[in-house]
């Protein structure tokens, strides 16, 4: 049995000890937004303590905030709105960025000229302005900031998923299946797709982290989620009268963000082979 | 430069004209969203229907959307503004001592960063693989995936907070003495070119590599040619167009970055003005920042974008 065990297929999905580490603070980010109403310690907007900025405690383990409140349950419910609206914005940029891509490089002609065109006009708008812009104009809740950091980072993902397919779509086996005569959705499908999704789910790894840290970027402007609500942006934003005194209701919103981003960089640097190599 | 070249160049820079017309329809388009009467926001609601309608007239809010933007960017290429919202006043007064002072605090992170960050980048590439080059790779990552306010914020705990060299938060308007001005520029600059040198060490650094691992160099190596020369006689010359080019590109990153320190530390700048006008939903202001944000962003690209075609020795 044991050589058996080392076979290379098995070897090529197997994450290493980096990989791993990123891995497991994802899913513990994951569970903590999922579980979030069961975990916290005290209810989230409660004010549980006299002392505001309380430093860290055996009862407020990463102390108080500015009023008084308990940073750790707070961290873990701002967790819901960082997770799930970068999810969310990144699960449509991707979607539509991918499917349009793909389109694109299969279809060739005035669609890809056009689409290009407007995209790259689109990506040159630097982002944190075109956020600013489109809270100005329509207000900030949670729907609006998961479209707009969507149509963001939609160009992105276009560009890179068409440069894929452009080079899949000349290959031997795509000129044979467009020869015989499979329609333009099944050679997107079945003949392109399958071959880009490695690169492509990478690629979707690095672009949440773009999203977390502008979502984290407009909160933290005051422009993203807002009160009583509060992702961690926010919190860092609420907490900063602490921090020329180190309190610890700022750095631990901080040192949140730091950890889901690296771990994300983490755990995309050291995908297993298998998962990486799944480009042509 | 032959015929060819000069085409790209053009092709370049009719692309950003374009992509200016797409980015200012769109600033224009986003205030259309908005909700309610801009005449009857600007006269309170106090204001008769006669005086509403005589201001609507007044500002051609009837005309039809296409004509207003013409309207709108015919005044923006002449110069003319607008007037704000909130205070009446005409815009380009509201921007221009602030406009200056971000471009003094850009100027500093530039003249500070460009140097440091380019002798890093290429150090770390010469030496790739060795220990100091990890250190740095690891560093620059770590800036790269936290958001600009905990650049801002470890800033802070570090110099103000722990070694307590420098003021924490506050921005003092009055300047007495240089030292004073040093001090009151120190955190901000020291935040914004942690944020672009770590961008510009990468790019710089992936740049050097890319030259290094030609097979010319491996010519120059194989004939035996001392390090130092090859570096600075084979290589650097080659590199210099991409790594200019990285420069560039990095210090777009200054347009995002700027935004965060300007309100982190209270710097009355152009970003400063930009963030207050969205809290009081200064349409015109709003605009008139994004315009010159994405302008200048556009610039740099396009400067870079021209600078990596021009480098390219193939198409010499």
């Amino acid at each position: 049995m044991a050589p058996f065990a080392l076979s290379p297929k098995k070897l090529g999905y197997r994450f290493n000890v980096v990989g791993i580490v990123g891995l497991t603070i994802i899913l513990l980010w994951a569970l903590a937004a999922i579980f979030a109403p069961l975990l916290t310690p005290y209810p989230i907007g409660e004010i549980v303590d006299y002392d505001y900025f309380g430093p860290m405690s055996a009862k407020f383990f990463m102390g108080t905030d500015y009023l008084g409140r308990d940073i750790f349950s707070r961290i873990l419910m701002g967790a819901r709105y960082t997770v799930g609206i970068s999810l969310a914005a990144v699960t449509i940029a991707c979607v539509t960025g991918v499917a349009l891509g793909m389109s694109a490089a299969v279809a060739g002609g005035w669609f890809d000229a056009c689409l290009s065109r407007f995209l790259d006009a689109l990506n040159s708008i630097p982002s944190k302005l075109f956020g600013l812009v489109v809270v100005a104009a329509v207000g900030s809740s949670i729907p609006v900031l998961i479209l707009t950091l969507a149509v963001i980072y939609t160009p992105g993902a276009y560009r890179f998923s068409r440069a894929l397919a452009v080079n899949i779509n000349t290959m031997d086996y795509v000129t044979v299946a467009r020869a015989r005569g499979e329609k333009t959705g099944y050679l997107i499908r079945s003949e392109i797709l399958p071959n880009i999704l490695g690169p492509v789910l990478a690629d979707l790894g690095l672009r949440f982290v773009f999203i977390v840290l502008l979502l984290s970027g407009l909160s933290f402007l005051g422009l993203g989620v807002q009160p009583p609500n509060a992702d961690w942006g926010a919190l860092v934003r609420e907490n900063i009268g602490g921090l020329p005194f180190g309190a610890a209701a700022v750095i631990f919103p901080s040192i949140a963000i730091a950890s889901l981003t690296i771990s994300v960089n983490l755990l995309i640097d050291n995908l297993p082979q298998k998962i990486r190599d799944r480009s042509a | 430069m032959n015929i060819h070249v000069l085409m790209l160049v053009l092709n370049r820079l009719i692309v950003a004209v374009i992509t200016l017309l797409i980015v200012s329809f769109t600033v224009f388009a986003a205030t259309e969203f908005l909700p309610g009467d801009v005449a009857q926001i600007l006269l309170g609601q106090a204001a008769t229907p006669e005086a509403v309608a005589g201001l609507r007239t007044a500002m051609h809010l009837d005309d039809p959307a296409i004509l207003r933007f013409i309207h709108w960017l015919g005044g923006l290429a002449a110069g003319d503004l607008g007037i704000s919202y909130a205070n009446n006043m005409p815009i380009a007064q509201l921007i221009g001592p602030r406009f200056i002072s971000s471009l003094k605090l850009a100027a500093a992170t530039a003249l500070f960063s460009v140097p440091i960050a380019l002798a890093l980048g290429i150090t770390a590439a010469i030496l790739r693989g060795s220990l100091y080059d990890r250190i740095v790779t690891t560093i620059t990552i770590t800036v790269i995936s936290v958001p600009e306010f905990m650049v801002a914020t470890s800033a802070v705990l570090f110099f103000a907070v722990y070694l307590k060299w420098l003021p924490a938060l506050s921005f003092a308007n009055e300047v007495h003495s240089f030292g004073e001005l040093l001090r009151v520029f120190a955190m901000p600059v020291i935040t914004l070119s942690f944020v672009i040198s770590a961008q510009m060490i990468r790019m710089t650094r992936a740049a050097v590599i890319e030259t290094l691992d030609t097979p010319y160099i491996e010519m120059a190596l194989l004939k035996g040619a001392a390090p130092a020369r090859i570096v600075l006689k084979h290589a650097l010359p080659n590199a210099l167009g991409p790594i200019v080019n990285a420069v560039a590109l990095s210090l777009s990153y200054l347009l995002g970055g700027v935004i965060i320190v300007e309100t982190i530390f209270n710097y009355p700048g152009i970003a400063k003005l930009m963030v207050d006008a969205v809290a009081t939903r200064d349409l015109p202001l709003i605009q008139s920042c994004s315009m010159i944000f994405c302008f200048g962003y556009l610039i740099l690209i396009t400067i870079a974008d021209i600078i990596a075609i021009l480098s390219n020795p193939r198409l010499r």
